[in-house]
């Protein structure tokens, strides 16, 4: 009997397209992943790319510059609407940091191992993300060369920061979140960087790889401190992640403005972050893997999974609103009731449903398994609900702030060229990190994918054995 | 006594080179029921069991976390207990001095940053990185040990080393290729 005639599949074998190809071997991912880095020059598409980048990141510098010379009252904000697209952006780029965390943390303790091959990317993401997110809060002080007066230190003024104000926890929050973030990152790196700095043949570079590596040498005494360290940094990740975000969510539940004093908001904060994340990571992710011939390992399958998580979280944050909209009507508070009257048909109306529109009418493409494997129609729903969060903050602070108790201190909000210049510009300071990070650090987890290619040869030969 | 030093001097070990985890782990399993104790395996990526086949079960990384964890936690709460309760007290409407539960988001934060400082820190000093320079790193093909080779040394100051019998020894291991490192 010939092989070809026998059946294979072994009982409860996975049917589903592999988390990596079947010809990946321990060696086809290290070249791949290593060649991307270690090639010399740098490809046009990748100089086009950067120059676009970076041109986008000298608007935001541009822009950084005529705020510190003229102050805030550049931007559209004034009483009443204080916060614009400061805070809009803050939450925005908070959010999509978020996914980063999860997909390294959550999925590493869930035993996900299709997140092998997309971890060190979102958690790159995440940092960037976390670094156009602390900017805003920081040139929204309208002083942010005193912005170290949010740290408790002894000073001349004989004062401590208001330990028991949500944006104190922001700010403690926020750092943490970004120092964590920073660590679990390298600490993924330095096995990497070992390999790059083993295989680099200019002798500059194998000495940056080799300063990096910290001197790794893979012993296995060193794995299974390095394994229990990442482990718990994993541990420690997915309870702070959910923290960071709720602690955003209460900066507005703890005002009294209507709109935003709502015990909702925490987990819904946590959910609109996932959603958003998620949509970041597939917007980038797609394009990558198709131009650096990625799709042995970040397959369909994944693509499939992000979906997955964009049309569950989304359907939370779907829930969020109707439960903004039910708590209102049955609150039976007048404020709180022409809040959303206001939010659903005032001048700012055009917002609100299109954030509807974006965030939960058109996600539910995503119940077709078609669209969730097919790259190109899932990058434009990954767009539109890039879109939609950022629509929803703006809904939520502007809506709310515009129009509060008394008529007689209503107003009107709209950004200035000087806000688009600095909200543009840091999606151009993130594509330019994330371009550097492409060209200088394998962006796919080289010993996490030879873990997982040699676990699934032992899948198989046991199975095929039996 | 001079001539012992030298020896040591003059080696840092054996080093074997194999193809797969399994053959690297039956080796130094191998090598371990033939009485071998002062040796280490390098693989590029985590083998199960691996690091108690070369003699190290247990690590302190977990606890030192934890402790990691418990200082921050303390510290976060005390400083917000001393600056809002002693240091710098505010009465607002008679409210406690002491409002612990809004101390709770900060007390968590400094628990988990501490614990993760911990966590890095703790298993790079544990693992005595950085560290510049390793003599493995003199074997000519441990190049390799990062990317697809596996490797195991038997160092020199084991009690049981003795350069030609224990060579024969990993060649009867089917090494790829066994070789002197310098120290």
């Amino acid at each position: 009997m010939t092989t070809s005639e026998v059946d294979t599949r072994w009982p409860g074998e996975d049917l589903r397209t592999p988390v990596v190809a079947p010809d990946e071997t321990e060696s086809s991912v290290t070249n791949k992943i290593g060649g991307i880095v270690l090639r010399k020059g740098f490809p046009r598409g990748w100089l086009l790319g950067f120059a676009a980048a970076f041109t986008l990141m000298m608007v935001m510098l541009y822009g950084i510059t005529w705020l510190l010379i003229k102050g805030v009252g550049v931007w559209g904000i004034d009483i009443p609407v204080a916060w614009g697209f400061a805070i809009v952006n803050f939450v925005w780029w908070i959010g999509i940091g978020h996914a980063g965390t999860l997909i390294s943390a959550i999925l590493l303790l869930l035993k996900q191992e299709w997140r092998t091959s997309i971890n060190r990317f979102a958690e790159a993401m995440t940092l960037f993300a976390v670094a156009c997110a602390g900017m805003f809060p920081l040139l929204h002080l309208g002083r942010p060369w005193e912005f170290f007066w949010l740290f408790p230190y002894p000073n001349t003024m004989g004062v401590w920061p208001q330990f028991r104000s949500p944006l104190v926890w922001d700010v403690v929050a926020v750092s943490t979140y970004g120092t964590v973030s920073l660590l679990f990152w390298y600490v993924g790196l330095v096995p990497d960087m070992a390999t790059m700095r083993d295989r680099a043949k200019n002798p500059v570079v194998r000495v940056v790889y080799g300063i990096l590596s910290l001197g790794w040498r893979g012993s296995a005494v060193h794995w299974l401190r390095y394994e229990k360290a990442y482990v718990l940094l994993a541990g420690l990740a997915t309870p702070l992640v959910v923290s960071v975000h709720s602690i955003v969510g209460m900066d507005f539940a703890a005002g009294v403005v209507p709109g935003w004093h709502s015990t909702i908001f925490p987990p819904y904060f946590v959910a609109g972050a996932i959603f958003s994340g998620f949509a970041m990571v597939a917007t980038l992710v797609i394009p990558i893997r198709k131009i650096y011939g990625l799709e042995g390992m970040i397959t369909t399958r994944h693509l499939d999974n992000m979906a997955k998580v964009m049309l569950a979280t989304g359907l939370i944050v779907a829930y969020g609103y109707m439960t903004e909209l039910g708590m209102a009507w049955y609150s039976d508070n007048q404020y709180e009731w022409y809040m959303m009257l206001n939010r659903m048909f005032g001048p700012y109306a055009w917002s609100y449903w299109m954030l509807i529109a974006c965030n939960i009418v058109i996600p539910q493409l995503l119940w077709l398994k078609r669209v969730r494997t097919n790259p190109a129609p899932l990058f434009v729903v990954a767009i539109v609900v890039n879109i939609g969060m950022w629509l929803e903050r703006f809904v939520i602070i502007i809506t709310s702030l515009q129009r509060d108790f008394l008529p007689s201190s209503w107003g009107s909000y709209a950004g200035t060229t000087w806000d688009w210049a600095v909200f543009v510009g840091t999606i151009g300071m993130f594509l330019t990190f994330l371009f550097l990070f492409i060209r200088g650090m394998p962006m796919i987890s080289a010993f996490e994918m030879r873990h997982l290619v040699n676990h699934k040869k032992h899948d198989k030969a046991r199975h095929g054995a039996a | 006594m001079i001539e012992h030093a030298k020896t040591i001097s003059k080696t840092y070990g054996l080093m074997a080179e194999f193809d797969s985890p399994e053959a690297l782990l039956s080796a130094a399993k191998a090598a371990r029921g033939a009485g071998y104790r002062k040796m280490d395996a390098y693989a590029p990526m985590p083998v199960e069991g691996l690091a108690e086949a070369v003699g190290f079960a247990k690590t302190k990384v977990p606890l030192i976390v934890l402790i990691g964890g418990i200082i921050g936690g303390l510290s976060g709460f005390g400083l917000q207990l001393w600056t809002s309760a002693f240091d710098y007290p505010v009465n607002i409407g008679g409210r406690p001095l002491n409002s612990w539960p809004a101390f709770v988001p900060i007390t968590f934060e400094l628990a988990v940053l501490f614990a993760a400082f911990a966590a890095v820190f703790g298993m790079l000093a544990l693992n005595g990185l950085p560290q510049p320079y390793h003599p493995v790193f003199n074997a000519s093909r441990f190049g390799l040990a990062s990317s697809e080779r596996f490797f195991l040394c038997i160092e020199a100051i084991d009690g049981q080393y003795d350069a030609a019998g224990t060579r024969a020894f990993l060649e009867g291991l089917s090494a790829r290729s066994v070789e002197e490192v310098a120290p």
